[in-house]
């Protein structure tokens, strides 16, 4: 702190002032210019929006009619690849931060390779699962293959918040739990998982958040049908898709694509509003006790 | 009741499984590309500046450059202004209006990238044909890129710098230092590594975006010799060409992707060396 | 172990959340091919599901030489091909859905009113630096746009100016009609070639393009429609064998008078005329 402040010389009041306009220009050029980018998506997109756009079926090549099977296949893939996902980043996570010291190899090891994974390209996965699950396995395009090729994407991250919680929970209620001769498995059942939902929570969410924003592993994997799937192994769009497809293939489908693009945001605008809740409720529960 | 032991070998294989997904992801990248890299060599695809899948001729130097100056051209442009939008929210703004600037930002982190794409290919690309044709360009990638990564490093700094201990800016106002000399000699260098950790996560997405660099670049291979130039990335050339691609072009695009990955190990090896070198000079 | 047993071991445990649901007595016929004739079939294949509720048709794209290959391999129940079939491919069973046309499109601003096939050939050699030279501002570089490699529209375009389809040069290099029809749309100096359909919805929406006529001949449907229009090409659908049972029923249905206003509506020639 004070090495710090010795390091840097008092300012003279002028170049203070220019550095202050110029955080300031930064500042609120960015602010402003996502701002009006939001505010253009949402002009084209909000007087679009309509329950016959949520709930009707597509039409014309998605220029008419609504998105209902859209966001049926979209709610299909990301609650498969959840659904598949947590156990295993759970698991990983409590085998992490219980069992694991954290400079022994092996955590630097499991770290490492899901550190990497979390950089992978997402396209990459796309080919990945075109090859495995589609053809391999014969699943075909299907929603199936997209959920499975997410769980590759969105594993790292769930992991890594899960930890997060895990390391969070106050060595108070460890030691206490240690202190009633708790087993370690009754002592992660019962004391260390529940105080640390909040951080499990926040990462499904961020995973869920980047399996709805997801284009690229998708397009090779659960394909285009813009049809009401009947099973995960039915073909079918999701959202990003619909969007692209929307606004690269069809003449005249932007005005859709920005609907699209708007119920999008909102429904992950829902899912940081609830990341937001959980964490706030985490730290109230933390404080309290 | 589960024994210790059974719930420790368990987890032990959820972890392995987790961990295994890499090899996997690498093994059956590996798999489709090796025939094709044995058949030709590794010099076939880095040194050959041509490619024609049609004429079995796979060079891919060109995409690959042009995917790695994409990337730091992207980040070198958003880092600083997003590491000065971080300090302006946390120290500058209100404290009401910071909290909807955070929300503005997390939106903007949001936003389906295929929005971003086409933002760039209807506005900025004409914007930059008016400045030098084509307009699709190195450039055009690199601004858009920018943009679409610019939220993501601030919500990274913005939260190294929330997790600053009270007492720094208690300290640095009893010693009457003024607030641009907080933030710029005590705040930002404080949380460097938010700043390399941000700027990592930041690369990985534009090296690894799809739709927006190939709405937005030109998509043309070659050895870009100006910003001004339309160049192909190695992401866009898989999108473009993988549903066209059969036998030996597909074989080519899966050693692309194995590139890809080699790019991602590059990074996270990038990152940790920065944050160990941090640690012990910062 | 060979890798097919080696892999199911593996994902066996990211497999359990999904089944096979076979139960209902349903055909699904699955087809990949052209993103040209894609939405086509699709929007027939919508229709006919309404009156054949046992039957679904899953419309994947591709590429044409996609849809030729997967359907000669059998992994497909048939293929999309958005041109004639090549004299190698004889062995596959054709149906001409309709026929389209490719014509070259310039920003609506660009004075130029037409351009002769020397004129193509130049703009795609890239011998061509001015538009002034070709009728159009002087002091403005045509900025070419063609397609990414493999799309049969490039083939189609390349085989009318009797050019190798990898020796056209362009500046933008494009994946999708849309991308196409937006670059021009925002580049003055641009021109490119899409299918007419794709080009006149476009306009109908606002779109500043404007479609040239190809050796004098308007770009209009009805020039297609009578086979003079230069660049023509049937939307074919491919099967290794003779179509029967399902496939055959909706192959019927979809070249049925009464569908011919869904092709009309996609700004495709029905093969019955209009």
């Amino acid at each position: 702190m004070v090495e710090a402040a010795t390091i840097a010389p008092p300012l003279g009041a002028r170049s203070t002032l220019g550095i202050d306009t110029l955080v300031w220009g930064v500042g609120l050029a960015l602010l402003a210019l996502f701002g009006l980018l939001l505010a253009e998506m949402f002009a084209a997109g909000l007087p679009v929006l309509s329950l016959e756009f949520i709930t009707g079926e597509a039409s014309d090549a998605g220029r008419s009619g609504g998105i209902s099977a859209v966001l049926v296949s979209t709610l299909w893939v990301v609650a498969l690849a959840v659904g598949i996902a947590l156990p295993l980043a759970l698991g990983t996570a409590l085998y992490i931060s219980e069992y694991l010291g954290r400079g022994s190899t092996l955590y630097r090891l499991i770290h490492g390779s899901l550190d990497v994974l979390s950089a992978v390209p997402s396209v990459v996965f796309g080919l990945f699962g075109n090859a495995v699950f589609c053809e391999l396995l014969g699943l075909g395009y299907s929603l199936a293959a997209g959920a499975l090729t997410l769980v590759c994407m969105i594993v790292p991250v769930m992991v890594k918040a899960s930890v997060d919680g895990l390391t969070a929970v106050p060595t108070e209620l460890r030691a206490a739990g240690s202190a009633l001769a708790l087993s370690k498995p009754a002592l992660i059942g019962h004391i260390v998982l529940p105080a640390a939902l909040p951080g499990v929570a926040s990462g499904v969410l961020l995973g869920v958040a980047r399996a709805l924003a997801e284009t690229a592993a998708l397009l090779f994997t659960s394909g285009y049908v813009l049809r009401m799937p009947d099973s995960p192994l039915d073909s079918g769009r999701t959202l990003s898709i619909h969007i692209y497809d929307l606004a690269m293939n069809v003449a005249g489908g932007d005005r859709f694509a920005y609907g699209s693009a708007t119920v999008l945001v909102i429904l992950l605008l829902m899912i940081n509003g609830a990341i937001a809740l959980v964490s706030s409720y985490a730290h109230r529960r933390t404080t309290d006790s | 009741m589960v024994s210790d032991r059974l719930l420790h070998s368990l987890l032990a294989l959820f972890a392995a499984l987790a961990a295994g997904l890499l090899l996997l992801v690498v093994g059956f990248i590996a798999q489709e590309a090796l025939g094709l890299l044995q058949q030709l060599g590794v010099g076939a695809f880095l040194f050959h500046g041509e490619w024609q899948p049609y004429a079995g001729r796979f060079g891919l130097l060109p995409m690959l450059l042009t995917s790695l100056l994409l990337m730091l051209g992207a980040v070198a442009i958003a880092t600083p202004l997003a590491v000065v939008g971080a300090a302006c929210i946390n120290f500058y703004l209100g404290r009401h209006s910071a909290i909807l600037a955070r929300r503005l930002v997390e939106i903007a982190a949001g936003i389906p990238s295929v929005v971003y794409g086409l933002w760039g290919l209807t506005l900025l690309v004409p914007l930059l044909a008016a400045i030098k044709q084509p307009g699709a360009s190195l450039l055009a990638g690199m601004m858009v890129l920018a943009l679409m990564i610019l939220p993501t490093i601030v919500v990274v700094v913005d939260a190294g710098l929330r997790a600053l201990p009270t007492h720094y800016r208690e300290n640095a106002e009893a010693l009457a230092i003024r607030r641009s000399g907080f933030v710029f000699a005590i705040a930002l260098p404080a949380v460097r590594g938010s700043v390399i950790t941000g700027a990592t996560l930041a690369a990985a997405r534009a090296i690894g975006e799809t739709m927006v660099v190939m709405m937005v670049t030109g998509n043309l291979v070659q050895l870009p010799g100006s910003l001004f130039d339309p160049v192909r990335a190695l992401t866009a050339n898989i999108a473009l060409e993988m549903a066209y691609a059969m036998d030996e072009h597909r074989s080519a695009l899966y050693v692309s992707s194995l590139f890809l990955l080699l790019f991602a190990v590059a990074l996270v090896l990038t990152n940790q060396l920065l944050l160990g070198w941090r640690g012990r000079h910062g | 172990m060979d890798r097919r047993t080696f892999l199911a071991g593996s994902c066996l445990g990211l497999l359990a959340f999904t089944w096979e649901c076979g139960a209902e007595e349903s055909v699904k016929l699955l087809a990949t091919g052209s993103s040209t004739v894609a939405p086509l079939v699709a929007e027939l294949a919508r229709r006919f599901e309404q009156s054949h509720p046992t039957i679904r048709i899953d419309v994947q794209t591709g590429g044409s030489s996609r849809g030729v290959a997967d359907a000669r391999r059998g992994v497909v129940d048939f293929g999309m091909v958005s041109r004639a079939l090549k004299t190698n491919e004889s062995d596959l069973y054709v149906t001409t859905l309709a026929n389209d046309g490719v014509s070259v499109i310039v920003h609506a601003d660009n004075p130029v009113q037409a351009l002769s096939r020397a004129d193509l050939i130049a703009l795609y050699r890239g011998e061509i630096d001015d538009w002034g030279r070709l009728g159009g501002k002087v002091g403005e570089p045509p900025v070419v746009v063609t397609k990414a490699a493999g799309r049969s529209t490039l083939e189609l375009f390349a085989s009318y100016l009797e050019m190798p389809p990898e020796e056209l040069k362009a500046a933008i290099v494009i994946g999708d009609n849309q991308q196409g029809i937006k670059t021009v749309a925002g580049n003055p100096n641009a021109v490119g070639y899409v299918s007419i359909g794709a080009a006149l919805q476009a306009m109908a929406a606002g779109t500043p393009i404007k479609v040239l006529p190809m050796n004098g001949i308007p770009a209009t449907l009805e020039a297609v429609a009578d086979g003079s229009f230069p660049i023509s090409r049937p939307l074919n659908v491919v099967t290794r064998q003779p179509p029967n049972g399902a496939l055959a029923q909706f192959l019927d249905f979809a070249l049925a008078q009464a569908q011919s206003d869904i092709v009309v509506a996609m700004s495709f020639v029905p093969r019955h005329g209009q």
